[in-house]
């Protein structure tokens, strides 16, 4: 199972793999005004599934997925593609970026919108895509 | 005009569901929809007849100049009719034809949509429309060919007819394209009604030879004539539908449409009136030594779209009267002969003339309809057909051309007579002859006779009174070939004249000719080999070719060698952007930069990097000396404030690096193949590109060919797209489709890196649950490789070298070395049993091993 020197890298990786993950959510979600973005985001999060995958192995990594990534990559290019349509029927061009501020109660207001759809497309696509190669690439190593 | 072609398909699309609950009566009901189409296209022959034309405008791609207008004028009309009132026979005739083939569903639904881009085909205004409809056509008729595709010969024919007609089509987008950059625009009507003289253009002859190449490929004409007989393979509708009035027709179409224009180009009428006259006597000659009757009369109908491209040729007014009529006659009576031969051979079970006699007794109807079909294509009065072949005599006689034309003509209408007769003739008079049983031939049900019954009623019609027809139907038609209005009239009666005398003539050869045909055929069989070497010969030999060029530049450009690959890719990249930047810009050697302390410290890092990635000698320091490259650079992009770049970078950098760990595993050990020149050369071509990439990057600081865009993105990005991150914006926002293009590509990416893996089966994956943990399971040798102690070398060497026995030794062998394992013992002899060779280089291996240990030993003691 685990080799006795691995200890080091089985504990931060337990404590890494969460915070990396929010912090990829983190950068998606500010990436319209900060530096971020669904691909930055993306890349974050996969670099925390790689290190829970050198750490666990890749069915335990799959496990925590919980979904396939190559069905990853499928969801996020639909949810991107979804991005697309709302602005036909407002009758303005394909991909016509849509707003919809919504105020909460404690007075923050949140901008809902296409591009965010779309960054979230990206940030799925990117995760899929690059765990797809490396959980592959892992699992056909050995026998 | 747009909702008649629309319907079709959908048509198309409904038989599927239609089928489950009609089974072969779906065709039936089918024929609704081309019946109602074609009685909604002849309301609107009195209009047409006035000389009026219809444009039906819809946009589709307007900033193209791409739209789906229709335009219905009297040529058109013309076509609509023929393919929607014989298209609702054929249906009708496939509906019984194929009655119990469980495939029959599908057929429908490709000749339905085949119908429908031959529809939209003669509708369209638009030359991009046009040319999308007509490789529908060419896709739809592919399939209709190799509807049998259990057949290798279906399969060859249908593949034949795409590849010749979709090479054609190739070259008519590139003719079409050129005539629209030419006249200016993509709207036919256009083109025909602007007074510019296209003639003096010097991409004229070029535009010229690629529309041929389209039309006379659909059309087949000679030489590419040999994918029609062939495409015989179909099943007979198909057949029938494909010569009457579609898909051949459609290269007619063209020229036809396009003569008005064109047709003052004195090329024009040499290369037409050749190739037709050409085609013509082929089409003739061929079909007079053919014995199966769909081969006849496919020759039959190469000589006819001779005869067509021949008079568009001529281009005089009665050439164009002619053509019309023409063009009507071979499409009636050519679809009620072919769907006549269908049902010979349906109900006596061959269609080759020499096997059938005799059948008028037991297919009474099918004979007579046989026999008046033959008559109006042999031109035979009171036939549609002899109206047509006198105004063909008459526009010839008024043509001034090369006599060997008028010999054409002469010899393909005598030959055609004589073909007409076998056709009428030989399957139903004379001893009765068929592969079926006498009692067992019946007359086919009423849903293959209608079409045929139809059809011949229409050339009888026709015949009778040809004033009315030609002032209805073919008279607008040839008005709008001719491009004005075409004085003339259509009669049976001509009066004692030239063309008459010459009709005569040819008829009483051509029954003379039919008289003497067995002993005709046979002494035509000399010319065989000359005729196995025709165009067809051509064909095989371009495929041939084709493949040999595959197979060649694939050895060059994809020889499996990435050095190779990517000098490829950089020399022809520094080549072809050096040349450009040499010859269109000045370089500028701008040396003048104040560096900070800091920055010239990364930059000395990144040089440092990448000259050890290039002399390391080991793979991990390789892998570690880019990262350092890949870092330092995003060390520089944060110190030119492009954070988003910066994080973009590092991460790339650290992904990069964990795949290359991942796949370095895989790789052989490092080793130095290359040679000292190699090497050089492999440096001159880096050094190549580096320079390169320099001057590009100095002149994109001092040359500016447009106002930067960044400015607006800066100004607007908070205001209009609600986000201060200009990069993200960029990304989701300014060039959103760039990004979906991209997403795509990586998840094609991933997909491929999948397939390789995943498809490679001594790497499928799952196998190993704690893959990739860097935990590195004990390599394991096979038992047999594992040698235990120095005697049991001693011991294989005697064995080999046979001084002692394998079992004698291995008794011994057990007595002696209790701790030994039996098993490694026995499975090298069953190794050694099995082969020779390998036990042989195991044996010199050992030599080494063996001396070695001796040496060692040697030592010790």
């Amino acid at each position: 199972m685990m080799k006795p020197g691995t200890i080091i890298l089985y504990t931060a990786a337990r404590f890494l793999v969460p915070l990396q993950l929010l912090f990829s959510v983190f950068l998606l979600l500010r990436g319209h005004n900060e530096p971020g973005g669904g691909f930055i985001a993306g890349l974050v999060a996969a670099g925390a599934f790689t290190l829970y995958l050198f750490t666990f192995g890749s069915a335990v990594t799959r496990d925590l997925m919980r979904v396939d990534p190559r069905n990853l990559i499928g969801i996020g290019l639909f949810i991107g593609m979804l991005s697309v349509f709302p602005a036909v029927f407002q009758g303005q061009a394909f991909l016509t970026a849509q707003w919809w501020p919504i105020m909460l109660p404690g007075g923050t207001e949140i901008k809902l919108s296409t591009p965010l759809i779309f960054d979230i497309g990206v940030y799925l696509t990117v995760v899929g895509a690059t765990m797809t190669m490396i959980i592959a690439l892992t699992e056909a190593e050995e026998r | 005009m747009q909702l008649a072609v629309l319907v079709i398909y959908l048509a198309a699309l409904i038989t599927p569901w239609l089928f489950v609950q009609h089974q072969h009566r779906t065709a039936y009901i089918m024929a609704l929809v081309p019946a109602v189409l074609t009685i909604w296209f002849a309301t609107h022959i009195p209009l047409v007849a006035g000389g009026e034309v219809l444009i039906h405008e819809y946009q589709w791609i307007p900033g193209l100049d791409i739209s789906l207008t229709m335009v219905l004028d009297g040529l058109s009309l013309m076509f609509a009719l023929l393919i929607c009132g014989i298209g609702t026979l054929i249906v009708l005739y496939a509906g019984a034809y194929l009655k119990g083939n469980p495939a029959q569903n599908r057929f429908l639904v490709i000749l339905l949509a085949f119908m429908g881009s031959m529809l939209g085909l003669v509708l369209a205004d638009n030359l991009i429309t046009l040319f999308v409809f007509w490789e529908l056509t060419s896709i739809t008729s592919y399939m209709l060919i190799g509807f049998n595709h259990q057949s290798a010969e279906a399969r060859k024919a249908a593949l034949q007819g795409l590849i010749v007609t979709v090479a054609g089509g190739l070259a008519l987008l590139c003719g079409l394209v050129m005539l629209a950059s030419i006249a200016g625009s993509y709207s036919i009507q256009e083109i025909l009604g602007s007074s510019e003289a296209l003639t003096e253009h010097p991409l004229f002859v070029g535009m010229l030879i690629c529309l041929l190449l389209g039309a006379f490929t659909k059309s087949a004409q000679f030489p590419f004539h040999f994918w029609l007989p062939n495409a015989m393979a179909a099943p007979t509708p198909v057949s029938a539908y494909l010569h009457s009035a579609t898909m051949v027709k459609a290269g007619i179409y063209l020229l036809a449409r396009l003569q008005p224009e064109l047709g003052e180009s004195g090329l024009w009428t040499i290369l037409l009136s050749s190739f037709g006259a050409m085609t013509m006597l082929t089409g003739a000659f061929m079909a007079v030594r053919s014995t199966d009757l769909k081969k006849l009369l496919a020759y039959s109908t190469i000589m006819a779209l001779g005869t067509l491209t021949l008079l568009i040729g001529i281009g005089t007014e009665t050439a164009m009267i002619a053509f019309a009529a023409y063009l009507l006659a071979h499409s009636l009576y050519k679809g009620a002969l072919f769907m006549l031969a269908g049902i010979v051979d349906h109900e006596a079970g061959s269609r080759d003339v020499t096997l059938l006699g005799g059948l008028r007794k037991n297919l009474p109807l099918t004979a007579i309809l046989v026999a008046v079909a033959a008559l109006s294509l042999a031109g035979i009065p009171p036939l549609f057909g002899f109206v047509a072949k006198e105004l063909l005599l008459e526009s010839m006689l008024g043509g001034a051309f090369h006599s060997f034309i008028y010999v054409f003509v002469m010899v393909a209408s005598i030959f055609v007579v004589t073909v007409a007769s076998v056709i009428a003739l030989r399957p139903f008079f004379g001893t009765f002859k068929a592969p079926k049983e006498k009692e067992k031939i019946h007359e086919p049900p009423i849903a293959m006779l209608a079409g045929p019954v139809v059809l011949v009623f229409l050339s009888l019609v026709a015949g009778i009174i040809p004033g009315t027809v030609g002032s209805w139907v073919t008279l607008p038609a040839s008005t709008a070939v001719a491009g004005g209005v075409v004085e003339g009239y259509l009669a049976l009666w001509h009066g004692l004249n030239l063309p008459l005398l010459l009709s005569g003539i040819s008829i009483a050869v051509g029954l003379v000719l039919f008289k003497y045909w067995d002993a005709f055929r046979s002494r035509l069989q000399v010319l065989d080999p000359i005729i196995a070497r025709g165009p067809e010969r051509g064909y095989f030999w371009f495929m041939d070719a084709i493949v040999w060029v595959a197979e060649w530049q694939t050895r060059i450009l994809q020889n499996g060698s990435m050095r190779n690959y990517l000098r490829t890719i950089v020399l022809v990249f520094v080549g072809l952007t050096g040349y450009t930047l040499l010859t269109r810009y000045q370089l500028h050697w701008n040396w003048d930069v104040n560096l900070y302390f800091h920055e010239l410290v990364t930059v000395g890092i990144l040089v440092a990097a990448a000259i050890a990635a290039c002399i390391t000698h080991s793979r991990l320091g390789s892998v570690a000396a880019m990262g350092a490259v890949g870092f330092s650079v995003a060390l520089i992009f944060i110190l030119f404030s492009a954070p988003d770049l910066g994080i973009t970078q590092i991460l790339v950098e650290t992904l990069t690096v964990i795949l290359l760990v991942l796949v370095l595993f895989r790789l052989p050990s490092f080793s130095n193949i290359s040679t000292t020149r190699e090497r050089i050369r492999d440096a001159i071509v880096a050094l190549l590109v580096g320079v390169l990439i320099m001057f590009l990057i100095m002149i994109t600081i001092d040359v500016q060919l447009f106002e930067p865009i960044s400015g607006y993105m800066i100004e607007n990005s908070y205001t209009l797209a609600h986000g201060r991150n200009i990069v993200n914006v960029i990304l989701v926002d300014y060039r959103a489709l760039d990004t979906l293009g991209e997403i795509f590509v990586l998840a094609l990416a991933a997909m491929g890196v999948y397939a390789m893996i995943k498809f490679n089966p001594a790497t499928s994956p799952g196998s190993n649950h704690y893959a990739g943990t860097l935990i590195l399971g004990e390599k394991k040798l096979a038992e047999k490789d594992i040698i235990h102690s120095l005697e049991e070398i001693h011991q294989k060497m005697l064995e080999d070298q046979n001084i002692i026995s394998a079992g004698a030794m291995k008794d011994r062998n057990d007595n002696d070395d209790d701790d030994e394992d039996d098993s490694p013992n026995s499975s090298y002899d069953e190794d050694r049993d099995h082969d020779d060779s390998q036990a042989a280089k195991r044996k010199a291996e050992e030599h080494d091993d063996d001396a070695e240990n001796e040496d060692k030993e040697g030592k010790k003691s």
